[in-house]
């Protein structure tokens, strides 16, 4: 294959099935059914603030440096 | 006790090969490395004797299992410190540099403290140690929390933070030695591209792991930021560093491509390094903390994902605008110059899906200084996404390139976008990973922004004066057809911009040490007492009903 042929190559089929892709991608968003995901994904991350779901590493350290203040 | 000596036999082994290499090396400068990846091992080797705990190996204890049930957090909390260390040093750097350039007295006559020495000195301590050492530490950070694992590959973890630092070791001592590859953003010799490779797949393994043993179902998007830009550097970093060494033993290196290939190979990499290092590893973080220290969602969870789609099929094609009118040829120009316009709008997507994160919570900009400067991060991430796409216009282009024009847009963001939202990151990450309550001051915090905010914007307009005088006076032509102008002269002309550059560098690096000071009083357990930020005021004399008054 010489430089002309994956010239052609690339400003063609190469980019076509580029555009195709990226708008795959970007309409996938679209599909019915997606908001109520993107809520919830967005959501995720204050998760780990609820109380009593599960134990963070934070609330862990914090208790061990109030122990270290309690022995003195 | 056997897997001890085994250890302590390898770390042997490693500096005795390393002082073969280093008395056998072809060049000052590859000894002077060799000497340096020598003391590293013996530092691992004292590490290792020194710091094992005897009475578990006594007691026939091979491995302590690790509690599963709490965050790794070691490793960042490390790289945390390595931000601070090495940005003081970058900017510390750059602030010389800048004043070598107002007064070339400063490069004192020694061939180790020439401009041209410490400027890449500069450039890779700012983008590789402050940014990447950022990078690493949220990326870390953010894997975890919001894939709620704990990270893989604890060992793993930590080599790739050490190794991580022998390399911007290596490299930051390379220059200072002369030793160049002489491509920008990637001037570290065969050898260290090696090293940096295996410590790259060892990030990559520990990112890509962590996400595989995941409890969360969804990958959150700002995992997607950070994966995009652990994967593109590793792939620019192995095809930009092909290179073919002189000798085994000697730093000396050929690159594998010649003429215009290695230059668009060059600005493929370069431009890339600024897409996927310094923008989608830095839209990652803010992807998680703005959300966080907002206390409110991204404002629209599809405009990420579509954020994160352009940005990836755009940015990689956007490298030719650094070679406008070169010989490069005119269809990869256009095609370069194309991409950039076109990149636009994902920025500015990028940039509103993150303002209006703040949108029913605007109030915090004026009573939290961290939200202030995580949407300052965000204005300067619009501003030099809108400004890149302007200047690689060929027609402002053959204005602006090769001036300080270049210099200003490059700070704008980095110091802006970059700088900024690491800022704001680390005070987010500090009270939390040293279990804090609080930060030491927020009024410090305060301080920080406004420096460093003046500092850019002193930085950034002195550039754009000195970038487009240096442009118009370069290509004067009088009527005769002779440049009117002479080197010097342009040079002379520039020197006001020059002082006023380093006094916002200055300024820049002042609220740097402000935060160093802060984040060390932190960790240090220190609040310090000081009015709050913001007060509802109370008018007591206001606060009575009207009674109504008979006329007079």
């Amino acid at each position: 294959m010489n430089y002309e042929d994956l010239r052609q190559f690339a400003d063609s089929w190469g980019l076509l099935f580029m555009a195709l892709l990226w708008l795959g991608f970007a309409l996938w968003t679209f599909r019915p059914g997606a908001g109520r995901h993107h809520d919830d994904a967005a959501q995720m991350i204050f998760r780990d603030e609820e109380p009593g779901r599960t134990n963070t590493d934070t609330s862990e350290v914090r208790g061990n440096i109030k122990g270290d203040f309690d022995n003195g | 006790m056997n897997t001890l000596v085994w250890k302590a036999g390898g770390w042997l082994v490693l500096a005795a090969l390393a002082f073969m290499a280093m008395a056998l090396a072809a060049d000052g400068g590859f000894a002077v490395h060799m000497g340096i990846i020598m003391a590293a091992c013996l530092i691992g080797l004292w590490v290792t004797v020194s710091k094992a705990d005897y009475g578990a190996i006594a007691r026939g204890i091979i491995n302590t299992p690790v509690d599963q049930g709490v965050y790794d957090d070691d490793p960042i909390r490390w790289s945390v410190i390595a931000t601070l260390f090495w940005g003081m040093a970058g900017f510390a750097a750059g602030l010389y540099i800048a004043l070598q350039l107002a007064f070339p007295a400063l490069n004192l006559g020694s061939e180790y403290t020439t401009f041209g020495r410490l400027r890449p000195l500069h450039t890779s301590a700012v983008i590789f140690a402050f940014g990447g050492n950022a990078l690493i530490a949220t990326s870390f950070y953010v894997v975890q929390r919001t894939c709620r694992a704990r990270l893989a590959f604890p060992g793993l973890a930590r080599f790739v933070f050490w190794g991580y630092q022998l390399f911007i070791v290596l490299a930051a001592t390379g220059y200072l030695l002369g030793i160049t590859a002489g491509k920008e953003y990637a001037e570290p010799e065969w050898y260290v591209d090696i090293w940096l490779t295996i410590v790259w797949v060892s990030y990559a393994a520990v990112f890509i792991g962590t996400i595989a043993k995941r409890s969360e179902p969804h990958i959150y998007v700002a995992n997607w930021f950070f994966l995009a830009f652990i994967l593109t550097v590793a792939m620019l970093h192995l095809v930009n560093g092909l290179a073919m060494p002189v000798s085994l033993l000697g730093a000396k290196s050929y690159s594998a491509f010649s003429g215009v290939q290695d230059a668009l190979t060059q600005w493929w990499y370069g431009h890339n390094a600024v897409g996927f290092f310094l923008t989608a590893g830095f839209l990652g973080m803010m992807y998680y903390f703005v959300p966080k220290q907002a206390e409110r969602p991204v404002y629209s969870y599809r405009l990420s994902i579509i954020h994160f789609w352009s940005l990836i099929f755009l940015y990689i094609w956007a490298g030719p605008h650094h070679l406008h009118y070169t010989a490069l040829p005119d269809w990869a120009q256009t095609l370069g110059m194309v991409f950039s316009i076109v990149l636009w709008m994902p920025s500015w997507g990028g940039m509103i899906n993150g303002l209006m994160t703040l949108n029913g919570a605007w109030e915090k900009i004026r009573t939290d200084p961290i939200i202030r400067m995580m949407v300052i991060a965000l204005a300067f991430y619009g501003m030099s996404t809108f400004e890149g796409p302007m200047m690689s216009i060929k027609a402002v282009n053959s204005l602006s390139h090769y001036t300080d024009w270049t210099i200003g847009h490059v700070h704008s963001g980095a110091l802006g976008w970059n700088g900024m939202i690491t800022f704001a990151c680390l005070y987010y990450l500090v009270p939390r990973l040293w279990g804090r309550q609080r930060l030491y001051s927020l009024r410090m915090v305060n301080w920080h922004f406004w420096l460093a905010t003046f500092g850019i914007v002193l930085y950034a307009a002195a550039m754009w004066v000195a970038g487009i005088m240096q442009g118009l006076m370069w290509r004067e032509y009088g009527a005769d057809g002779y440049l009117v102008n002479s080197f010097t002269e342009v040079v002379t002309a520039m020197f006001p911009m020059y002082l006023i550059r380093a006094l916002g560098g200055l300024m820049y690096l002042a609220g740097a040490i402000i935060m160093v000071y802060n984040v060390w009083m932190t960790i240090a357990g220190k609040q310090r007492d000081e009015k709050s930020m913001t007060e509802t005021p109370h008018n007591v004399d206001a606060d009575k009903p009207i009674v109504a008054q008979p006329a007079e």
